[in-house]
């Protein structure tokens, strides 16, 4: 288990390189989600303020 | 716009229906998403723990396993990026704009774990975190040309006025691709040339090209579903732009009704 952790004295650039892959990532997909969940309560919000709706559209 | 080309416009855009793409892409998205994570899990893992090291470099060849599949996907990324801005200049497409628009971050995020992990495979192998090696410039170009997207779509109030100087740029970078390709032959200086993804057969063993390929499958599904998320984010906001401006001209001027 250490041998698979030091990375044959590499750890230290080895596992940099997949904590920064997979924390980008997951970063970006946590802020692209929220982004996504703040504009669909942004036009639901708009929608239930408006009364007169003009046909088309549609989601 | 409408008026002439109005029935071969159609036939066109009928794909380009935000409401179909909304279903479509709401269906698809979560087995995206989830494949996403699923088959980058595997390739990674695999790499990080069951890929042979390599007699030269050691366990530092597992970096390989991120770096080659974040670099496909930094290209890959713009390839899209130039097909999409392409399509919005000739054909006008809406959604083409929007996936253009979406691309950019995505394309930018890869590009810098592409460039910051190799980096840190330069410094154990090369003695250096940076050169400027022909490979390495070009890509540090291209992220900086995922940037200049980003900024240009976003100085524009109205976003739909960003389209076409934003995929002028984007197609006028395009030129940059090519250079990332050959770059390695060109300017044979110290990045290794393509072992992978030669005109020939692949020069690395399956038990290297198969966690590296599964894991840049991975990272493709994992690509395509933050794409397709921020696509529908952006339909979104531009939903609620035009909201918000018919609720203003509506307050303006309540008799008159905007046909």
């Amino acid at each position: 288990m250490s041998e698979f952790l030091s990375m044959g004295g590499y750890a230290a650039f080895v596992w940099p390189s997949y904590a920064v892959a997979v924390g980008a990532l997951v970063a970006l997909a946590a802020v692209s989600f929220r982004q996504w969940r703040a504009a669909k309560a942004e036009v639901a919000r708009l929608e239930a303020l408006g009364p007169r709706r003009r046909g088309g559209g549609g989601a | 716009m409408d008026g002439n080309a109005a029935p071969r416009g159609r036939s066109l855009h009928r794909f380009a229906n935000p409401g179909r793409f909304m279903r479509l892409s709401g269906a698809v998205l979560p087995w995206v998403a989830m494949l996403g994570i699923a088959v980058s899990a595997v390739g990674l893992v695999w790499g990080l723990g069951f890929a042979p090291r390599d007699w030269q470099q050691g366990d530092t060849v597992r970096i390989m396993y991120v770096h080659v599949p974040a670099a496909w996907m930094a290209m890959g990324g713009y390839l899209g990026l130039a097909i999409a801005s392409f399509t919005s200049l000739v054909w006008r497409h809406p959604l083409a704009d929007i996936a253009a628009t979406s691309i950019a971050p995505v394309g930018a995020v890869f590009t810098a774990i592409c460039l910051i992990t190799g980096s840190l495979w330069g410094k154990p192998m090369w003695g250096t975190w940076w050169v400027w090696d022909a490979r390495l410039t070009s890509v540090l170009v291209l992220f900086f040309l995922y940037l200049g997207h980003i900024a240009l779509t976003s100085a524009f109030d109205e976003p739909e006025r960003a389209a076409r100087p934003a995929a002028i740029l984007a197609l006028i970078g395009a030129v940059n691709l090519p250079i990332i390709k050959f770059s390695v032959d060109w300017w044979n200086t110290l990045h290794q040339p393509a072992s992978v993804t030669r005109f020939d057969a692949p020069a690395v063993h399956v038990d290297i090209l198969w966690p590296l390929l599964i894991a840049g499958l991975g990272f493709l599904f994992a690509f395509a579903a933050i794409v397709l998320l921020r696509m529908r984010t952006t339909i979104l906001e531009r939903r609620a732009r035009a909201l918000m401006l018919a609720r203003a001209a509506e307050a303006r001027a309540p008799e008159a009704v905007p046909a």
